[in-house]
């Protein structure tokens, strides 16, 4: 008997923790109207990222996402499962389409899996915007993509020739798997950009495969300079490999003298900004794309846009973007990481 | 009779299914969407694949053995039955008796190893969680297959007509019932307590529990390998990694209903319902934008309370079953 007024008590305490999650949250009472540009206000904008805990979503929901919500006064939320597992993302689709939240920005974990939960979704009436990771274009209104591979493959050439210096030089590629399709994909645009005019001095003399393993990139980047004595430039457009040579670089005589760029993020980067081993490096901004999909949300569930190619939109600071084939909207060309901005970043 | 409704009352089952209904009343009445038809739609959704493992592993514990490896033996028949799909077989019914084949197959081998070189079962199926989830892997490597019909994945998760309920939840009802008139009704189920409270008494009273042993493992092997199929079905996705770390939540559904990790004691009801109670308060907390982290707390606190519980229970009342008989006799001085 004692036992079940036990159970019973811990129960009850535990609906009452969740009762007062609630209040607090409340209904958000702001009524929809139209604000600025069209764009309703009390709209309620949920972001669902692959997982929660992951710095690299933190910085795109809870900094860009956030502040756009705010800027067109919606009603921000984020949730996720602590796993990023399609299965729990579905659990949390559920909850939103129930919650009758008018956005949901997610970045799915399975291109399918979470296509049944979404259009359950769509039928109760939210918007879909994919971002960071799409999923079957059918299952969404809008897929924010954070760069092309073109504008990637542009972007790593220019960072080494202006790091390399006008005399040019002999390059490498520090790639991650073989088969990896994007780094393929850019590795090939690269060297198209590399047999322009402009880029004639620079020479790509060797591409290797760190597997995205920070001891195997470590020396595979090791090898590439007892290899090419004269190599004057690496890039690596994966995180993991460029973090594994930049400590590879930092800690050697090659420090200053051989140049290294890539795709990495700030947190793995900033000490080898700081101490000279990279001038430069790049990826997207998360908060930006995060900012970019809230807004596409926004002339969604407004009636603005709806999602059909050629429309155009405004988002913001970020200016006026148009939607491309597939409902994708490309948020630009990579963020560019230097001394000077590197400090602001945190994932 | 009055003593029978009392110690019903008093019992696991009971509690669970008192706490299901309190949690449903309070969560309608403070969290707005738990009392639409939309909540139990996908409640439902969820709970599926947990019940129909945790039926066959019911049995399992109560003799005194656990699987751990049902998740993965749902994995790999989600991904036999995506690679199957993927090279050209797709009548259904072959895809399910091939799945269903093949968690036999598994169920097996864990029951053999279990009964045949007398290893412990935890051990055994710790191994298998890895092994199994790892032939997942070698099946599809990290793609997934997709592209089943949409009769098939709109099938799967389709309501009774004008309902919102799942129409599975009937082939669901329909097990659990044989489950339990199998447990609770036949010799077959009363030897498994036997077993379950002590196996070497119950061989000499003449009950195989080897064999037992063996063939429940294999169910469990086949259901888990069925919920595999719903599973895929759902979530129109065959991957390696799908129901990572479910076993989790299927034992602690076990365990909260009211079955005992040592064996020999529990009952479907309490299971059945423990089941309902973990989806409805998971979901219930989702709703009212509790986040994940502190999730996984309350889970944890209920499989820890529900380990405790039955045991203080039981403790509790061997102690007020000693004290009875002491008062009545009168105690010399």
């Amino acid at each position: 008997m004692r036992m079940r007024s036990i159970a019973i008590g811990a129960l009850s305490a535990l609906l009452l923790v969740s009762t007062a999650a609630c209040a607090e949250d409340g209904d958000d009472g702001t009524g929809s109207g139209t604000g600025e540009g069209g764009i309703k206000t009390g709209l309620k904008v949920a972001f669902l990222p692959k997982q929660v805990n992951n710095p690299y979503f933190n910085t795109a929901d809870n900094k860009g996402g956030k502040e756009a919500v705010t800027e067109f006064k919606g009603v921000y939320s984020e949730t996720g499962p602590s796993e990023a597992s399609p299965s729990a993302q579905v659990s949390y689709i559920n909850t939103l389409s129930q919650q009758g939240t008018d956005v949901i920005v997610v970045s799915a974990n399975d291109k399918d899996a979470i296509c049944g939960a979404l259009k359950e979704a769509r039928q109760a009436g939210a918007k879909i915007v994919t971002f960071d990771s799409d999923t079957t274009p059918g299952c969404r209104d809008i897929f924010v993509n954070q760069a092309t591979a073109e504008g990637i493959a542009k972007n790593q050439i220019k960072l080494i020739s202006e790091a390399v210096g006008p005399e040019g030089g002999e390059i490498a590629i520090l790639s991650a798997t073989a088969n990896a399709t994007n780094q393929n994909a850019w590795i090939t645009l690269m060297k198209t950009e590399l047999a322009k005019p402009e880029n004639s001095k620079l020479k790509l003399v060797d591409t290797v495969y760190g597997d995205d393993d920070d001891q195997k990139s470590f020396q595979e980047a090791q090898g590439l300079l007892a290899k090419h004595p004269n190599l004057k430039g690496i890039i690596s457009p994966t995180t993991v490999g460029v973090a594994a040579a930049a400590r590879y670089l930092s800690g050697s005589s090659f420090k200053g003298k051989v140049q290294l760029t890539g795709l990495g993020t700030p947190n793995q980067m900033k000490a080898y900004v700081n101490d000279g081993t990279v001038k430069s490096f790049a990826l997207w901004n998360p908060a930006d794309l995060g900012y970019l999909a809230a807004w596409a949300g926004a002339a969604l569930a407004s009636g603005k846009i709806t999602g059909k190619q050629g429309e155009k939109f405004t988002a913001g600071k970020l200016g006026e973007y148009t939607i491309g084939a597939d409902g994708v909207v490309v948020l630009g060309d990579p963020y560019v990481f230097t001394k000077d901005n590197v400090a602001n970043f945190d994932f | 009779m009055a003593e029978r409704i009392r110690r019903a009352a008093g019992s696991w089952d009971f509690l669970v299914l008192v706490a299901l209904v309190l949690v449903v009343v309070i969560g309608a009445v403070s969290i707005e969407g738990v009392a639409s038809p939309r909540f139990w739609r996908f409640v439902i959704l969820e709970a599926i694949p947990i019940a129909v493992i945790a039926l066959p592993l019911t049995l399992l514990i109560i003799t005194g053995e656990i699987d751990l490896s049902v998740a993965s033996v749902l994995g790999l028949s989600c991904t036999v039955m995506g690679k199957l799909w993927a090279s050209g077989v797709h009548s259904l019914p072959v895809l399910v008796l091939v799945c269903l084949a093949l968690g036999v197959l598994c169920g097996a081998v864990n029951g053999l190893f279990v009964t045949r070189f007398g290893l412990p079962s935890l051990a055994v199926t710790i191994g298998t969680l890895a092994l199994y989830r790892g032939l997942a892997y070698v099946t599809l490597g990290d793609k997934a297959i997709a592209d089943y019909p949409t009769s098939w994945t709109d099938g799967a998760v389709a309501p009774i007509p004008g309902l919102t309920i799942p129409w599975m939840i009937i082939v669901v009802a329909v097990l659990a019932i044989l489950f339990a008139v199998v447990l609770h009704a036949t010799p077959v189920g009363r030897g498994l307590y036997a077993i379950g409270n002590n196996d070497e008494a119950s061989r000499f009273a003449g009950v195989a529990v080897g064999k037992t042993k063996f063939w429940l493992f294999v169910a469990t092997g086949a259901m888990s390998a069925l919920a595999g199929i719903f599973w895929t079905l759902r979530f129109a996705s065959a991957r390696a990694d799908n129901g990572n770390g479910l076993e989790l939540a299927v034992i602690a559904a076990v365990l909260l209903g009211g079955v005992s990790i040592f064996g020999g004691r529990g009952g479907l009801l309490g299971v059945v319902g423990a089941v309902v109670l973990l989806g409805v308060l998971r979901n219930a907390l989702q709703l009212a934008d509790v986040p994940a982290n502190a999730l996984t707390i309350v889970t944890g606190s209920l499989l820890i309370a529900s380990v405790v519980g039955p045991n203080a229970v039981a403790i509790a009342r061997a102690r007020l079953r000693r004290r009875r008989p002491t008062t009545s006799i009168p105690t010399t001085p």
